[in-house]
């Protein structure tokens, strides 16, 4: 045993990108473990490894969590990401919540079928520039603090982080009426784990391409 | 201003449904605001109080707090019910995760289309009890104590109860292989704080009928 935390999923981002972001945030190494083939998800299923029969799984501390909010508050507690009190807290998860929605959106856009792909990200892209960027430049602009919440890094900084970039890959010019969200990405990117995090080599994955969605649809089916 | 908690919704159960059963089951008493028209929806928009544009709205504490997570975590932490540390706080995040994605199956049928019902409510079903309640029914079958984690009353316990009773309105014998969780609903039952959430008169609301759909549909410009 390694003591490092063990991820297992697909080789994707999927719903364990947030945690391998988190993890690299709080320079945490952890371990991957891939499921290629259906059998590779039977067989956690029926060692008992899974509480709910799914993947995302993380073995951590002695636990095999599930879920990934779960696993996200656990990390981000046990690494000081989580704001110093309840209030913190509060507005910690408001702010990672909404930036979930938007994720989702954005991620569930290339498994749309093709005739409603375009409305789709139209739709996504459309509430990252009216609904969720707004909100996150205006708290930048008011309180004038590098991070978030509580003036200091926290999860909610690095899930901005990463919904920006994802956002970028669908539309590089995003954040071209957000200046305060500009230089956030610029700074986020330049603290020593998340720069690690983003250059080749790292634990980040690529865009999920629609060729790889037959093989990935044939595990988890 | 009351200083109690003030809950801004459609008249129903929805998002809002778990936050009323964790603040009731907490003994807090709240306020609430029922939403008719869109116009309300979108005057609360322009006035700034909803973050992201959308409901659930509960003031508490100086925050205009939206997003149900955020606003169920707030609580729990609050009146004590999210564990005596991080390890018990990753359980009742796991159970309450789960019992969710069961509740989100709940949640989405009245808007299902007619055809679709028959096979959904199969899924309810089917999920309820070869993939969670299996789940609850053994972990108070291992430790034999009353409540999920950590022999003390938690979020998680009222999510579950919130659940069973959720699901039992659609499947009636659902509880019938498991006994853990029959106990259990029993003792939920009669806690004091749960047990007048339950009676009529309470903040507690009816299960979704068309007016309800309807409304939200209106509100909320649904298809």
């Amino acid at each position: 045993m390694s003591g490092k935390p063990v991820l297992h999923y697909a080789n994707t981002r999927g719903r364990m990108e947030s945690v391998r972001w988190l993890l690299a945030a709080a320079g945490v190494e952890f371990e991957e473990k891939f499921l290629e083939k259906k059998e590779d998800l039977q067989k956690l299923k029926s060692d008992g490894s899974l509480l709910f029969q799914q993947v995302p799984m993380v073995e951590i501390d002695g636990m095999k969590m599930v879920q990934t909010r779960a696993i996200l508050n656990y990390i981000a507690g046990k690494y000081n990401l989580y704001g110093k009190d309840l209030k913190e807290r509060a507005l910690i998860d408001m702010y990672v919540e909404g930036l979930a929605d938007l994720y989702e959106l954005i991620m569930m856009n290339v498994v749309q079928p093709a005739d409603k792909k375009e409305e789709h990200l139209a739709n996504a892209l459309d509430k990252a520039a009216n609904r969720y960027f707004p909100v996150f430049e205006k708290v930048l602009k008011d309180h004038g603090h590098d991070f978030l919440v509580g003036n200091k890094l926290s999860r909610a900084d690095v899930h901005l982080l990463e919904t920006i970039l994802a956002v970028e890959e669908s539309k590089p010019d995003a954040l071209a009426k957000f200046p305060l969200l500009q230089s956030f990405k610029a700074r986020m990117s330049n603290m020593p784990n998340i720069k690690k995090f983003l250059q080749p080599g790292s634990p980040k994955k690529p865009p999920l391409q629609e060729k790889e969605i037959p093989n990935l649809l044939a595990i988890f089916s | 201003m009351s200083g109690k908690p003030r809950l801004t919704y459609v008249n129903g159960r929805g998002r809002m449904e778990s936050i009323r059963w964790l603040l009731s089951a907490a003994g807090v008493e709240f306020e609430e605001i029922f939403l008719e028209t869109r116009e309300q929806l979108l005057k609360l928009c322009q006035d700034g109080s909803l973050l992201f544009h959308q409901l659930p709205l509960v003031e508490i504490d100086g925050m205009k707090l939206v997003q149900c997570r955020a606003i169920l975590s707030y609580i729990a932490g609050k009146y004590n019910l999210y564990g005596k540390d991080l390890k018990e706080r990753a359980l009742i995040d796991m159970y309450v995760e789960g019992i969710s994605d069961l509740m989100q199956l709940i949640l989405v049928f009245p808007f299902s289309p007619p055809a679709a019902k028959e096979e959904n409510l199969a899924t309810i079903a089917e999920k309820a009890t070869e993939r969670y309640f299996p789940v609850f029914e053994k972990v108070l079958k291992q430790h034999g104590q009353d409540f999920l984690v950590g022999n003390r009353f938690s979020w998680a316990d009222v999510q579950l109860m919130e659940a069973i009773l959720a699901v039992e309105e659609k499947v009636p014998s659902v509880l019938s292989g498991f006994p853990q969780l029959q106990a259990f609903k029993t003792k939920m039952s009669n806690m004091p704080t749960i047990k007048k959430f339950l009676q009529p008169g309470s903040p507690r609301k009816p299960p979704p009928d068309e007016h309800y759909v309807a409304t939200v549909k209106k509100i909320f410009k649904l298809n």
